[in-house]
């Protein structure tokens, strides 16, 4: 039985919190219903950084990102970063707290990716373990990422999406669906990204995130420096239809364009939102 | 393969591109295998180039990626935070060009320099409450900010000309030893990191001041270099001074008898 249960549902549109765009956030009113800031760049002793972070908390609900917590390591979590991670989350009163359903961490080697977990009970059993223990640190339920994938191993036992259904039943914990990385994965690995949307818990979904991707050499790449394709608004639209309307947000990680643009393309996220469809599947 | 001997192959395959453990990983099809090892590359070479820009434009795109490109390969980073990949890099560079210490010095600088920009912060010391303070027997407790080097080339003014925006036809300082060591004190006033070069008594000085935590050593230091009445005054200036720049952050009683 999970200790802890999903936040409730906040059904607002969003942007990461940008260097480039800080001085936006601290001097107008920019038009956003909640900001989400990477949780690792304000775990720190004191400065700039989180004085603009505590600015920025008085204006707009803040949710707390993090992609260092290694939730697939089979060496389990680090205490040190748990710590810190709590003092921050403390510190914001965060909307929500979310981290990836990837590894980075083995042993003494930290990878700074979001390497891929084989959909096996053993990594389930793993990562289960690893979320009880930051819910319990923390003191409330986290949201987990799907990341974008580029292998899948041999070994899996069971889709992606059951995977995560069964990390959610076994944690309480809420997700934090991206839609672009169920694009990039589907095309990478062939499979059906609206059966993806179709087989995780929608009920679980507090967040999405939307975002555009590259083209590798033979496998599309989450590069987060594109705007949202026609494909990913497609999938989006799906979403909302089986998870409503829940905090959604354009995650520009590189090639940063002015905040006009991206107000502007959260619109098109507001509009399918208010779209009729959605309101009668509602 | 259980969870344990796949994140040790993955290990290998990212830091070593280790063949074996890349065929174990995913057979014959490593088109999925390159694309993380690209990006762990890129972003670790990207941590450095953010880290030390200025390093970067002093030796060069070419030199600097050689540089951060051994320094990748042969440090695997360990911290939870990418921020602190940075550090050793002086090291690296120190092993790449033993002669050219004026590169090494500038890459101490902006190492200094990005800690201190998010060390602990302080409030700065209330004048009104210094007054009734017994110098010879109180503590002092500087900025956590705080990094002390002795330079020995002309780096802290290299720094300052590319901080200023020095590139191309309005280059950079040449490199220069100094006529002889000087010191320098990197910290953070409020939000706004600080640098300053100090000559060789000053830093003598502060060292003594910050180690011993007090103002009675610095103080007979100085009393032994110039004598009574000029060492005492260059005390008290010095004080005002470490007191005026945030650099002394905290004045206590001392616990000794």
């Amino acid at each position: 039985m999970p200790a802890h249960f999903p936040p409730p549902v906040f059904a607002g549109y969003g942007l990461g919190l940008r260097r480039e765009h800080y001085r936006d956030f601290l001097e107008t009113r920019v038009p956003v219903d909640f900001v989400e800031v990477i949780s690792e760049n304000f775990m720190v002793a004191g400065g700039q950084p989180l004085d603009i972070l505590r600015r920025v908390r008085e204006r707009h609900p803040v949710a707390l990102h993090g992609v260092s917590m290694s939730v697939g390591s089979a060496d389990g979590l680090r205490g040190d970063y748990l710590k810190r991670l709590k003092a921050l989350v403390d510190a914001v009163d965060p909307l929500y707290v979310s981290d990836h359903l990837s590894w980075s961490r083995t042993g003494r080697f930290n990878a700074h990716d979001l390497l891929p977990l084989p959909w096996t009970d053993e990594a389930l059993d793993v990562v289960c373990a690893n979320i009880h223990r930051a819910q319990d640190t923390l003191g409330r339920a986290m949201l987990f990422e799907n990341p974008s994938s580029y292998l899948a191993f041999a070994e899996a036992l069971m889709p992606e999406w059951e995977f995560v259904a069964r990390m959610c039943e076994r944690t309480g914990c809420g997700l934090l669906l991206d839609v672009n990385n169920v694009y990039v994965s589907a095309a990478n690995h062939g499979f059906d990204p609206f059966a993806y949307l179709d087989g995780i818990p929608a009920g679980r979904v507090r967040q999405i995130h939307l975002a555009g991707h590259s083209q590798g050499n033979g496998l599309l790449v989450d590069t987060h420096d594109q705007n949202v394709p026609d494909g990913v608004w497609s999938l989006y639209a799906h979403a909302l239809t089986r998870c409503g309307s829940v905090a959604t947000m354009i995650e520009r990680d590189a090639d940063i364009p002015p905040l006009a643009d991206l107000l502007a393309e959260l619109d098109v996220a507001r509009q399918l939102g208010a779209a009729p469809a959605l309101k009668e599947a509602a | 393969m259980n969870l344990h001997a796949m994140q040790r192959d993955f290990r290998r395959w990212l830091t070593a591109a280790d063949v074996p453990a890349a065929r174990r990983l995913a057979g014959a099809d490593r088109a999925g295998l390159e694309v993380y090892q690209n990006n762990y590359r890129v972003q670790l070479v990207g941590c450095l180039e953010t880290t030390y820009p200025h390093v970067r434009t002093y030796i060069g795109d070419a030199a600097f990626h050689r540089a951060a490109v051994h320094h990748v390969t042969r440090h695997p980073p360990r911290a939870w935070t990418l921020d602190a990949y940075g550090a050793g890099f002086e090291r690296t560079l120190r092993a790449l060009w033993p002669d050219n210490p004026d590169v090494h010095e500038l890459a101490w600088l902006e190492w200094a320099q990005a800690t201190a920009f998010v060390a602990r912060d302080t409030v700065p010391l209330d004048p009104a409450r210094l007054a009734a303070v017994d110098w010879d027997r109180a503590r002092l407790d500087f900025a956590p900010s705080l990094h002390l080097a002795r330079l020995t080339t002309n780096a802290a003014d290299v720094w300052s000309a590319l901080q200023a925006g020095a590139v191309g036809p309005d280059p950079a300082p040449a490199a220069a030893l100094l006529p002889e060591p000087k010191g320098v004190a990197v910290w953070r006033r409020g939000f706004v990191t600080r640098l300053r070069v100090l000559d060789p008594l000053a830093y003598d000085a502060l060292v003594l001041a910050r180690a011993q935590r007090n103002l009675a050593a610095p103080c007979a230091m100085l009393v032994e270099r110039l004598g009574d009445d000029d060492g005492v005054a260059r005390a008290g200036a010095l004080l005002a001074d470490w007191i005026g720049s945030e650099l002394l952050v905290r004045v206590s009683a001392s616990r000794q008898p």
